[in-house]
């Protein structure tokens, strides 16, 4: 067993990692979908979706079940290259972004310089999911929430990548370990509030999730880009946007609130806790908060937001070269 | 300066209530999920049915046991949809009685028009609602499916003991509160 040297067993250790990463990330995106309804009947007085198995814990199967066994139609209409390609974006550029996300001192399935600019990367091209999407569908309906969509993505593009530098400052790295590393002492939610407001903005609207979700506004479009799909590509665009809300919440607690810091408890477990807090804020935006209009969306994101990450980065320029002098 | 002129400190001013808003609008929602649950999981908790609930028919006797609908067929104009149809009988005593009576269910609308109309409190709407078939035929009741063995809501009303119409064991002017009819002759000049 000359060949089984150590090399060997970190590269095996590295693809165990990285599937376990991968299936635990599909699945807790596909059990969200029926979390989410629970919590959304909560909050609404009602009880969701409670008969499939004790608890409603088997809706999961049921709603798979039906999923697969519906008709995958493509319309004779559509443009059939981008119209499949459009799924696979969806479902792939957000949850290739899991390779940034550091979980614990041990886990985390790529440790890049670039980190977080690989994540600013699969959100640019996550944008063309949906923006091929409504295009090939040849629907208006679709083609109106893709032109909502790449206006939106105009708006939060900028400043979701400027709400981040104040961190990527402070830390001195986009490396995202050596961000986590930074927090040991503070959370960067303290120094960086700004930045994790806006972020926090730009994050709902990478998933298109209420109250941003004008590309989808299933009340004025009929479900926007994705009218026309069924089937399991209608599956990869639904997986893809609770997969999306997973990733945001994971960034989140990773660039503003310590990653796996935290007292007394693994460090895992504290990622989970933080994370899953995030999603619940995530579910409960959609309960509470009514869609703005999209001119509104972007006046609020060019007007305010922009502004707003500017002078934080300023100012976190000023007090960095102030602290250091 | 006017606020409302300048937009930096027009959009700070409207900023800082709608923020106020949205939170408020945040927490309310969540507190909700501390409340009970509109929820009545039906078939496993009983719905509660106000006694007058308008659900399936019935056809009623009076105190004494005996069938009350005397086969008038007034049921049956009054209902809009023309669900009920129905063949009078008659008693070798001279009471009418329904010979057979039919109410189509998968017709019927239950707004209760036929308790309205009936003269003698027989057929009766009762808060029950669970008549799901699977076959559209089973859906026809007959007689013997809306006959009950009681007086339904109206315990003490017994139509040919008020009624001036003559039977056996019964002559006119015997009923309650009826005078004896007037002898004509009486009244000749």
């Amino acid at each position: 067993m000359s060949w089984w040297t150590p090399q060997v067993t970190a590269i095996f250790w590295g693809m165990f990692q990285a599937l376990v990463i991968l299936l635990g990330v599909v699945l807790l995106g596909a059990v969200l979908t029926v979390v989410e309804r629970r919590f959304l009947g909560l909050w609404q007085d009602r009880y969701g979706p409670n008969r499939v198995g004790p608890f409603g814990t088997l809706q999961l199967v049921a709603d798979m079940l039906k999923i697969f066994f519906k008709e995958d139609w493509i319309p004779p209409f559509a443009s059939r290259g981008l119209f499949l390609l459009a799924p696979i974006l969806a479902f792939a550029s957000l949850l290739l972004s899991f390779l940034i996300i550091p979980i614990t001192p041990g886990w985390g399935v790529a440790d890049m310089h670039i980190g977080l600019l690989f994540f600013f990367a699969l959100a640019g091209i996550n944008v063309y999911s949906v923006l091929l999407g409504g295009w090939a569908s040849g629907n208006k309906y679709a083609l109106l929430g893709a032109l909502r969509a790449s206006a939106q993505t105009l708006s939060y593009e900028v400043f979701m990548g400027l709400s981040l530098m104040g961190v990527v400052a402070m830390a001195g790295s986009f490396n995202m370990r050596d961000i986590v590393a930074a927090q040991e002492n503070l959370w960067f939610i303290i120094p960086q509030f700004f930045g994790f407001i806006t972020f926090l903005f730009a994050g709902v609207a990478v998933t298109h999730r209420h109250p941003f979700d004008q590309p989808e506004a299933e009340q004025e479009l009929a479900d926007g880009y994705h009218i026309e799909y069924s089937g399991m590509k209608f599956g990869m665009f639904f997986i893809g946007e609770y997969v999306g809300m997973v990733l945001v919440s994971a960034l989140i607690v990773t660039l503003f609130f310590g990653g796996w810091h935290g007292p007394l408890l693994p460090p895992f477990v504290w990622f989970a806790l933080k994370t899953s807090g995030f999603l619940l804020l995530f579910m409960l935006l959609r309960a509470a908060l009514p869609r703005p209009r999209y001119d509104r969306v972007m006046s609020f994101g060019w007007k305010v937001c922009l502004p707003l990450t500017l002078i934080n980065l300023l100012a976190t320029g000023a007090v960095m070269l102030w602290v250091g002098a | 300066m006017d606020r409302n002129k300048h937009p930096i400190i027009d959009t700070a001013y409207r900023l800082v209530p709608a923020t106020g808003s949205l939170l408020r609008t945040l927490g309310t929602v969540f507190m909700h999920g501390f409340r009970k649950r509109e929820t009545v999981s039906y078939p496993e908790e009983s719905v509660y049915l106000p006694p007058r609930y308008r659900g399936r028919i019935i056809l009623t006797r009076d105190p004494d046991g005996e069938e009350r609908c005397v086969a008038c067929n007034l049921c049956a104009v009054a209902c809009p949809v023309d669900c009920i149809s129905l063949q009078k009988g008659e008693m070798d005593d001279g009471r009418w009685y329904p010979e057979w009576f039919r109410i189509n269910f998968s017709r019927c609308i239950y707004c209760g028009m036929c308790e309205e109309a009936c003269p003698t409190s027989a057929i009766q709407l009762t808060p029950d609602f669970e008549m799901g078939e699977y076959d559209r035929q089973q859906l026809v009741y007959e007689k013997e499916d809306l006959l009950i063995n009681g007086p339904g809501k109206d315990h003490d009303y017994h139509f040919y003991k008020v009624a001036g119409m003559a039977i056996g064991g019964k002559d006119k002017g015997q009923a309650k509160d009826e005078e004896a009819p007037e002898d004509v002759r009486t009244l000749l000049p």
